[in-house]
């Protein structure tokens, strides 16, 4: 199968090698009207597909090493970037990138984890996992942005904080808690954006803020699949189950009131069409950090604390049967 | 409000959970002494031989720090199974058999009474109900917890024990973290105290957490405290980790733990940092608890 293709984009693959095939004769009007009529159908397929996915599935796709990645999004979304680099303590982390821009000609801050596509990158970027100095980097940025009254845009794409010896020595998990406790003060506008795999911790980490949105295809997860399966069913092959258990989807997340809303990606995921995944994006953030930057200080500070205190809800996610 | 009275009991006496092995006698893990498990008891479960510490359970953690009578809150918290969870056996099932056998509905126990006389709130952590995890009640507890404290300004002390966020009630569970580290916000900008206290096991999303943001972060003696767990890194480094790594001296040599003190010194240095912070206590004014002040601070016991 093409590397571009999921395991469950099987039907597509063959289409595709009927496609490859019809190249190799010569050009006529009949083969091109073929050719022309297997991709319709390929799109077909791909609607057809991606209206159904599975949670597992959407753990594919939301891993999808060609998902446009923060830095994308910022060359699609935002003008003059310039990345701001170190947490002024130990290093400059690469899973998380962090820079100011322009949005529709206002000044923002764009913080977000970043993955990298290609090997190089990939090793470069540590696959996404951001070790302390990120989380430090991006709590330093954001209190720039605060101090010079800037919004911020936050995108979310890892698979976890990086689990290792250098991570729990300089102390990541007191790096992710000074994030907790301080974005939800912060006092400018942050909008949260899940574009890809929200890796429980390593994720919430960066991800307070005034709105959270969700691409369709992202999840967001106290644990990847995978992880789950090995310690609840003692088999990592059971992660299927697993990613169906969790409710990692985005319609499932926007259900329990842990997300505020769904972006909507093109018909085969955002990989599939970047520059539609990033309009879509754009119409989304623009109309959100209009709502939420009309908002006075303290009543947009009092709704982040009232969102994330009503995440686990009286009446629906526990009952209180007295003393 | 749902809440009602506890009257203290002996340590150990009544909790069926304690980590202290039933029966007369116990080999200890520390040092392979044999040990009465009455002298056990008596010790607030700290070998008198090696000073290795075993296990408390919530209630007994409680006692072990408050004077005397307490007020339990919110005892009635109980999860619904919001996700309708199944792996190898239904949620809802696992919760009924633990309440069953614990005899308490989450894994959290959050009283308010006396430390040395001034009046804290306390949320201890029950490592016997799910690994100590943390899904909404645990999340809510504590929540409630600091806000009653900011409130009635009076301090907080949060006692961990646990394996992390609660798989069984996915991102809800995550976002716990999120919503008691909020409330740990206001209680930090109203300039009131916050005391975590990091048991053995400390790790996941507890500590990403509330446990990493005391105004004091005060752990006992070898408690594997850290983010990922040791297993993980290990898979992930493809190599074993050094003696002690993610233990409370790890933690305090990385500068991330003011202070190690052991279980038997833990009321009384609570107490003398509570007053530090400008906690004040009026035991005299307190008849009921004056016993119990007179030898608290850096008394032996
Ligand atoms: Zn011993």
């Amino acid at each position: 199968m093409p590397p571009e293709l999921l395991e469950f984009e099987e039907p597509i693959a063959v289409l595709l090698k009927e496609i490859e095939a019809l190249g190799m004769l010569p050009a006529t009007g009949p083969r091109d009207a073929e050719i022309a009529s297997l991709r319709r159908r390929i799109e077909s397929i791909r609607a057809d597909l991606y209206r159904n996915l599975q949670p597992w599935q959407r753990v594919l796709v939301a891993r999808h090493s060609s998902r446009p990645s923060t830095l994308d999004y910022v060359e699609m979304l935002f003008t003059g970037f310039t990345e701001l680099h170190g947490d002024r303590r130990f290093a400059d982390d690469h899973a998380i990138v962090t820079g100011f821009a322009w949005f529709h000609d206002q000044p923002v801050l764009v913080v977000g984890h970043q993955k990298g596509s290609d090997t190089k990158q990939k090793i470069y970027r540590n696959f996404g996992y951001a070790r302390p100095e990120g989380y430090r980097k991006a709590l330093r940025t954001m209190r720039l942005a605060e101090k010079f009254n800037r919004p911020v845009f936050v995108f979310v794409d890892t698979p976890a904080a990086y689990p290792g010896i250098e991570s729990e020595e300089r102390g990541v998990a007191e790096a992710i808690a000074l994030n907790l406790r301080e974005m939800v003060v912060l006092d400018v506008p942050v909008i949260v954006v899940v574009s890809g795999e929200g890796g429980s911790g390593g994720a919430l980490g960066i991800a307070i803020g005034d709105r959270v949105l969700m691409q369709e295809f992202a999840i967001y997860s106290v644990i990847p699949p995978e992880g789950c399966a090995a310690i609840l069913w003692r088999d990592s092959g059971k992660k299927v189950e697993a990613a169906e258990a969790l409710k990692l989807t985005a319609p499932d997340l926007l259900k329990m009131g842990i997300i505020d809303e769904i972006v909507p990606e093109p018909a085969g995921g955002a990989h599939t069409a970047p520059d539609e995944a990033a309009r879509l994006l754009d119409a989304a953030l623009a109309r959100t950090l209009a709502e939420v930057g009309a908002l006075a200080p303290d009543v947009r500070l009092n709704r982040r604390y009232e969102k994330f205190r009503n995440m686990g809800r009286l009446g629906t996610d526990f009952v209180d049967q007295g003393g | 409000m749902a809440w009602f009275k506890k009257t203290r009991t002996p340590i150990a006496a009544t909790d069926k959970s304690s980590r202290v092995p039933e029966g007369l006698w116990v080999k200890c893990p520390g040092c392979a002494q044999i040990i009465y498990n009455k002298d056990l008891a008596a010790n607030l479960s700290v070998c008198p031989k090696c000073g290795h510490h075993f296990r408390l359970s919530a209630i007994e953690r409680i006692q072990s720090l408050f004077d005397g009578d307490w007020q339990e809150y919110d005892a009635g918290l109980v999860s619904t199974d919001p996700l309708g969870f199944t792996d190898t056996k239904p949620y809802r099932d696992r919760l009924r058999s633990t309440i069953a056998a614990t005899g308490r509905k989450d894994a959290v126990i959050v009283g308010r009474g006396r430390i040395d006389g001034i009046d804290t709130m306390v949320a201890a952590m029950d490592y016997s109900f799910i690994g100590g995890s943390m899904g909404v009640v645990v999340g809510e507890k504590i929540t409630r917890a600091i806000e009653r404290a900011a409130a009635d300004r009076i301090p907080v002390v949060v006692v961990c024990c646990s394996g992390g966020a609660r798989m069984m009630e996915g991102a809800l569970s995550l976002m716990q973290m999120a919503k008691i580290s909020a409330a740990l916000a206001r209680l930090d900008r109203a300039r009131l105290p916050y005391i975590a206290v990091l048991t053995d096991p400390t790790t996941g999303g507890v500590t990403a957490s509330f446990a990493m943001l005391g105004d004091l972060n005060i752990a006992e003696p070898k408690a594997l405290i850290g983010f990922a767990g040791p297993r993980v890194i290990e898979q992930t480094i493809r190599q074993k980790l050094p003696e002690g790594f993610q233990r409370s001296e790890f933690l305090l040599d990385h500068g991330f733990i003011d202070l190690v003190v052991d279980r038997r010194e833990m009321k009384a240095t609570l107490a003398s940092a509570l007053r530090f912070m400008g906690a004040t206590g009026h035991p005299a004014a307190e008849p009921a608890v004056e016993p119990e002040s007179a030898e608290a601070p850096g008394a032996p016991r």
